[in-house]
């Protein structure tokens, strides 16, 4: 039984038999993994409450014969009292969450980047600087940016033509000049576009000022944007709890 | 893989909770080695707590009748609802012997990454029982763990402004664990130190 540690932010947890769970990390270092913690819902041990969702732990893990085992777990950081605290906040860190999984669809492949932006993401989310639904979108955005799908909002996402555009295709990765629009494009208001564009370059004096509207379809499109790229879309995200 | 009624029998009881297949294989054999009227009773009682048992209409308890025990019972104080994620929580608070009110069974806690939101929960029908005004408290008794904890400020966001008293177990219970293993003497502890949920 060899053992090895790992720094990483807790996705998810399934109930396994009468007591374990199975633990989905999102690592620094190993990209996503999967550990079961043995007997953790029956007794008092400390290390069920550190492996909870939103946990930002250092683990110290056992080479399992098909899972790998949870033997200790320091907590580096804790968001989900916090959010748990907070609906719509709760519900907005879910979605993180889950993209986080879904975007890391390989087990074992290194994402450091996905794992710095969660983890930014998250502490932005509990800080509460900034509206939660924001939060969100941006780390949405920057999350698929990562993953090699980053949007454009200004220049022309097929012919490179400097912006502003007004037709936003899905399909195409962002705007379109009026000579590359495609049919089946979408024409946001440029409040919308540049509510986007503020959020994935981190503009959060721009992104503050938007209004309530832009901020409604902004989300809308990124939703859209998101559920392009994944086969399904997620499942939490239409129950993010935008009123908060 | 084995011979037809054998691997179904194996298949059926490897889709249990719980069950892996090594123990479905081993439950399987016992079963074939077992006196036929054991299994017969097993198999009986299976069948009859299809038949007989079946949801309380008032809380969602487990209920031979359309009404679960404890809604029967009318030494039960009405004034007070503690809300539970499954009716196996209900056992367990029941062990206690320190709640003398009624209760009401969610089907589960709000989870989105699993897609479960309030509407999955039996929460319209929570609120259709507090409306007439004879519940003055509601207890969260859902698991201590962080979509117990979501579910319940979501709960008290909702119902605190109907004017009824919204509280949760205290801290002590197992964080990470289920409600459904803490130890009587904890969890009556927890019902006498529940706090009251501010809403913000
Ligand atoms: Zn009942």
């Amino acid at each position: 039984m060899s053992l090895y540690r790992v720094e990483g932010v807790v996705l998810r947890t399934h109930k396994l038999g009468e007591a374990d769970r199975i633990v989905t990390l999102l690592t620094r270092d190993q990209g996503r993994i999967r550990a079961v913690a043995k007997g953790v819902r029956r007794t008092a041990s400390r290390i069920g409450a550190r492996l909870e969702p939103f946990g930002h732990v250092d683990a110290q893990l056992y080479t399992g014969r098909t899972l790998d085992g949870v033997t200790q777990v320091e907590t580096i950081a804790a968001y989900g009292a916090s959010l748990a605290a907070d609906y719509p906040r709760w519900t907005a860190g879910q979605a993180m969450l889950e993209t986080a999984e879904r975007l890391t669809p390989e087990e074992g492949t290194p994402a450091r980047q996905q794992f710095l932006l969660l983890v930014g993401g998250l502490r932005a989310l509990v800080a509460g600087e900034h509206a939660a639904p924001l939060v969100l979108d941006a780390y949405l955005l920057r999350s698929l940016a990562v993953a090699g799908w980053a949007p454009t909002f200004t220049d022309c996402a097929r012919c490179g033509a400097p912006g502003p555009h007004t037709a936003f295709h899905l399909a195409s990765g962002g705007v379109l000049c009026a000579a590359c629009r495609q049919p089946g494009s979408a024409a946001p208001a440029a409040a919308s576009l540049e509510l986007m564009a503020a959020l994935l370059s981190g503009d959060w004096a721009v992104a503050a000022a938007s209004e309530e509207r832009a901020r409604r379809e902004a989300s809308g499109l990124v939703a859209a944007y998101l559920s392009w790229h994944l086969e399904r879309g997620l499942r939490s995200l239409p129950l993010v709890d935008r009123s908060g | 893989m084995y011979e037809g009624v054998v691997q179904d029998l194996i298949d059926e009881l490897g889709r249990l909770p719980g069950v892996g297949p090594k123990s479905a294989q081993r439950i399987a054999f016992h079963l074939l080695q077992a006196d036929s009227e054991d299994v017969r009773r097993l198999a009986q009682a299976m069948l009859e707590v299809k038949e007989r048992v079946r949801f309380c209409t008032v809380c969602g308890n487990v209920a031979e009748d359309a009404e679960c025990r404890i809604c029967q019972d009318p030494r039960r104080d009405t004034a007070v609802l503690c809300v539970v994620e499954e009716p196996k929580d209900i056992v367990a608070v029941e062990r206690t012997r320190e709640y003398r009110g009624r209760y009401h069974v969610l089907g589960g806690a709000i989870s989105p990454i699993d897609g479960v939101g309030p509407d999955d929960l039996r929460i319209k029908e929570l609120l259709g029982r507090l409306a007439d005004g004879t519940v003055r408290e509601l207890i969260i008794a859902t698991d201590p763990n962080l979509e117990g904890e979501a579910t319940a400020t979501y709960l008290a966001r909702l119902i605190a402004p109907m004017g009824v008293a919204v509280s949760r177990l205290a801290s002590g219970l197992p964080v990470g664990g289920d409600l459904e293993y803490a130890d009587e003497v904890t969890l009556g502890r927890a019902f006498e130190g529940r706090r009251r949920l501010d809403v913000p």
